[in-house]
């Protein structure tokens, strides 16, 4: 570690970006498809989540600490970046901006969607169906939510394509092409059930 | 007769006439000649130095020295794109052909720019094999003749620049080395001798502004003229320094 910090903090920042907190979205994003089984069905695996031992050390280690170390050095890599979409029209430089437009927007999107749902459940509010219901009601707050989703999901999953170079997991072009493929799959798949989940709530 | 004289060609050329001066543009309208290259348009301009408005200006300033793409010297920004202007055919231009210095570097002067970046962190990689002693170390290891052919193309490397050019995060932000000398170590590293070195090399680019500043933007891959195949050296590199992390850290054998 020593005299190469930026290497060390780098490789952080991409591990912390899969293990744990892509997949606490992925798991998120399974339980709140609870929902489309209705009210009690969503309650219900909430209520599970809720209740497990140790919560809040859970969500410190597992969500607060990587995200938060994630996000602020995301924000730092992605305002040292000069995107250069317009001169070099490539796939994958669409994709590397892309990467650091939707980091931006997942940040403000889960700012948001933590003040209304944990910080509040802190001030006694209770984190339910219908609390949900009642944001999603709002066609504003609606389309902000499947705004927020969709990038995260994005952000995820074209992560993950780059995570598994900056580890030199894929090396060949073929190895990169194929991941590029799979990566392109889990949007989908993901988007389909985070979409499902949101929709159930109107 | 009067056919020839009508066809030329037209220029939009990004001057500077000092280092720390404002850029300015400038246009020029030469008498087109078959095969001709950008640099031989320059040359033209600089016989005779005179802009569309009929106004006397200064010769033009940019660097060339091969003449057949092997030195780098000669790259600019032609009509957008980074490339050498000795292999950029008017004829397959369209126009007006537009040049400009790649601002990655420090202009020197219009077209000119100073790529020393790109030297000092060729020697800070170690971007060569030391067989220097004091006495003489005889024979080194051979190269098996597949090997040698595979590394031949990552040293047709001629540290032209075009790839720090395109790369998003090779900026005045930033500390990046780049693409070209990250290669480098993939070459020197395959070596049979350079791989003596080879920790000491990764040891470097694990450094501040190294390999991990890449955010895969992939277009060193897609600009660079020699098609040096950047991105699978940074993959692989990712993968040594991965390794090579964990051997420094759990303490086995470093070297
Ligand atoms: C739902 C939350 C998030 C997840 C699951 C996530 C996941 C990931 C993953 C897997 C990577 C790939 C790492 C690599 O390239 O090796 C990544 C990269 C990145 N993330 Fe996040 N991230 C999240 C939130 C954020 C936030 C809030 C930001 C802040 C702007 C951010 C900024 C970045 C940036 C800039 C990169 C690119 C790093 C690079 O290419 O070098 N991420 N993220
Ligand atoms: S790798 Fe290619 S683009 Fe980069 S400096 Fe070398 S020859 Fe030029
Ligand atoms: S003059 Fe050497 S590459 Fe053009």
């Amino acid at each position: 570690m020593a005299g190469n910090r930026e290497f060390f903090n780098r490789r952080l920042h991409s591990l912390l970006g899969v293990i744990p907190v892509g997949l606490f979205l992925v798991q998120h994003l399974v339980v709140n498809h609870f929902a489309t089984g209705g009210e009690e069905s969503f309650n219900n695996a909430a209520h599970f989540m809720e209740s497990l031992p140790f919560r809040i050390f859970l969500e410190t280690f597992v969500i607060y600490l990587p995200l938060l170390f994630h996000a602020i050095y995301g924000l730092y890599i992605a305002f040292t970046a000069k995107n250069n979409t317009s001169r070099y029209g490539y796939f994958r430089n669409w994709m590397f901006m892309l990467q650091r437009v939707s980091g931006v927007i997942t940040l403000v999107f889960v700012a948001w969607h933590v003040w209304e749902t944990r910080v509040q459940a802190a001030f006694g509010a209770e984190v339910n169906f219908q609390m949900m219901e009642n944001i999603l009601s709002n066609p504003f707050m609606f389309w902000f939510y499947i705004i927020g989703v969709i990038s995260a999901i994005f952000h995820f999953a074209n992560g993950l394509w780059s995570f598994l170079v900056s580890w030199g997991l894929t090396v060949s072009p073929r190895s990169q092409v194929i991941s590029t493929y799979v990566t392109i799959g889990i949007f989908i798949a993901l988007s389909i059930v985070g979409v499902r989940a949101l929709t159930a709530f109107i | 007769m009067q056919e020839t004289k009508t066809k030329t060609v037209r220029f939009v050329i990004s001057r500077q006439d000092t280092p720390d001066s404002a850029p300015y543009q400038e246009e020029f309208e030469i008498d087109y000649r078959p095969n001709m290259n950008v640099i031989s348009a320059l040359m033209e301009i600089r016989r005779n130095p005179v802009n569309v408005k009929g106004e006397n200006t200064t010769p033009i300033a940019w660097d060339m020295n091969c003449l057949e793409e092997v030195c780098g010297a000669c790259s600019m920004i032609i009509n957008g794109k980074p490339r050498q202007s000795c292999t950029a055919l008017v004829d397959q231009l369209e126009q007006p052909i537009r040049l400009e210095p790649m601002r990655t570097f420090p202009v020197v002067r219009d077209l000119q720019v100073d790529r020393s970046r790109m030297f000092d962190s060729l020697k800070k990689v170690k971007a060569w094999i030391p067989i220097d002693g004091t006495y003489d170390l005889g024979p080194g290891p051979r190269m098996p003749e597949r090997k040698r052919q595979w590394a031949y193309e990552l040293s047709k490397c001629m540290t032209c620049g075009v790839c720090l050019e395109a790369c998003p995060n090779v900026n005045s932000k930033s500390d990046f080395i780049g693409p070209a000398p990250l290669s480098q170590v993939r070459l020197f590293n395959a070596h049979p001798t350079g791989e003596m070195n080879k920790a000491e090399r990764l040891e470097q680019i694990m450094g501040d502004g190294g390999l991990a500043n890449c955010g895969n933007s992939q277009n060193c891959v897609q600009s660079c003229p020699k098609g040096i195949p950047l991105t699978t050296s940074i993959a692989a590199l990712n993968r040594d320094t991965t390794f090579q992390s964990f051997k420094n850290f759990f303490g086995s054998d470093q070297i």
